[in-house]
């Protein structure tokens, strides 16, 4: 396959910018990345956000406040360790929702009922 | 699965509009495009506060101040999102931060260039950050999930940006005679810049464009820099100013401005390191990373004595 040569806007390639070789790069630090969920308003559910590094929870949730919430976006705010969070493989996504597919009389629709009925 | 077939299947959901996620398979090209695409986006943004970090103290009034103060806030609130996009990619935090101060990362050029006056920042606002948004607006439609979604929201925070710009220029362009001097200089420093943020013209490229085909990008070089263009042309009509543009008239066959050449030469040399002010913003990014280290160090030292008192509870 073409490699992309197109220059973009915000997308100069290294070779046509006289950039240094990769260099050494340091250890990483121990911040761990959290993932942030916030609540817009009361009655609502938490949503993520996005995610931050932080080294503790105060510090995620304070960074949090200040990244995510700068226009009255949040009344609370939650944050979790993203290694904490559990995925389902996108692999996998036949076997795990298909089956729900062929079960169409799980929808209200799925009943031929008379128009008259009203209420229901 | 054979190669072939997971790739058909990306093209599939590409073509269907269906955005790909950080655990999808992907060619390995559109990783490295997105993650250098990503990582400049983000490194452009946390340059990009020090040309207007630099009147903070020197605005002309506490408003001002605090307008200012809320859009630097803004662009590094950016800078964090795009990071955490590039990171979903598995490059980490430290790797992006160590590209950019080795050089081998790039970030627009437009920020190379020195803000002289208050009227800078009523230029930037209204030129940069509206340049930076054609390409943005665009963007929230990309096909890579995380950083379509880092667009949107970045999007809701962008129209503040240039129309506080906007405003400066205004009340300078209704000002004393100084004052509007002031304004067209800022107008007449910033115009060709902020054209050249758009990249080259689209002819340089005789390859296929896969950008396109991945949908990565959904619009070209020169089409989003006409756009600019247009929108433009009648907005400075309405500050009393104009664009240092002989070239520029309204081409009525085509329906939109014609303009001038840009000057590539100038380009590539702001591109490569020889713009008015490369070696400042580096260096001025490394003493911040540099001056900072003690306080990384000492929050996770305290984060790890928080955790042993808590086991020994
Ligand atoms: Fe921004
Ligand atoms: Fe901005």
């Amino acid at each position: 396959m073409q490699l992309i040569r197109k220059f973009y806007y915000g997308d100069i390639p290294e070779d046509a910018s006289g950039a240094a070789k990769a260099g050494p790069v340091q250890p990483a630090s121990d911040w761990p990345l959290w993932e942030v969920f916030i609540r817009s308003k009361q009655g609502l559910e938490h949503k993520h956000v996005g995610s931050l590094h932080a080294a503790d929870a105060t510090m995620a949730i304070e960074n949090a406040r200040d990244v995510y919430t700068r226009r009255s976006e949040g009344i609370s705010i939650w944050v979790v360790e993203s290694h904490h969070i559990k995925t389902s493989a996108p692999e996998a996504a036949a076997e795990l929702y298909e089956p729900a597919q062929d079960k169409i009389y799980r929808h209200p629709t799925f009943y031929d009922l008379p128009d008259e009925i009203k209420h229901m | 699965m054979e190669h072939h077939n997971l790739e058909q299947i990306f093209q599939d959901k590409i073509d269907q509009e269906i955005k790909i996620e950080p655990r999808d398979w992907m060619p390995d090209a559109y990783r490295k495009t997105n993650l250098r695409q990503i990582s400049q986006h983000a490194h452009s943004e946390i340059v990009g506060m020090l040309p207007e970090g630099n009147w903070i103290s020197r605005a002309p009034s506490l408003k001002r101040k605090a307008i200012l103060l809320a859009k630097v806030q803004d662009e590094a609130g950016h800078g964090l999102y795009l990071y955490a996009a590039a990171e979903t990619l598995g490059q980490s935090r430290e790797q992006m931060i160590e590209d950019l101060h080795s050089g081998r990362a790039k970030y627009s050029s437009i920020f190379n260039y020195p803000t002289l006056t208050w009227a800078d920042m009523g230029a930037i606002g209204w030129l940069v950050d509206g340049a930076a948004i054609m390409n943005q607006v665009m963007l929230t439609r990309t096909s890579y999930g995380p950083y379509a979604r880092a667009m949107v929201r970045i999007c809701k925070e962008e129209s503040f940006h240039q129309r506080q710009g906007f405003e400066i220029l205004l009340v300078l362009s209704k000002g004393s005679d100084a004052q509007k001097a002031m304004c067209q200089d800022a107008i007449n420093r910033w115009w060709w810049p902020a054209l050249m943020m758009f990249g080259p013209r689209d002819g340089e490229s005789t390859n296929s464009d896969m950008s396109m085909k991945w949908k990565i990008k959904r619009k070209s070089n020169d089409e989003l820099r006409q756009q600019f263009v247009d929108m433009i042309a009648e907005q400075v009509k309405l500050l009393n100013m104009t664009l240092p543009d002989e070239k520029l008239r309204w081409n009525e066959n085509k329906k939109h401005y014609d303009f001038g050449e840009i000057n590539w030469d100038e380009f590539w040399q702001v591109v490569k390191g020889n713009g008015p002010c490369n070696k400042e913003r580096l260096a001025a990014r490394k003493k911040a990373w540099e001056e900072g280290r003690w306080v990384r160090e000492a929050a996770s030292a305290y984060a790890a004595k928080q955790k042993q008192k808590q086991q020994a509870a």
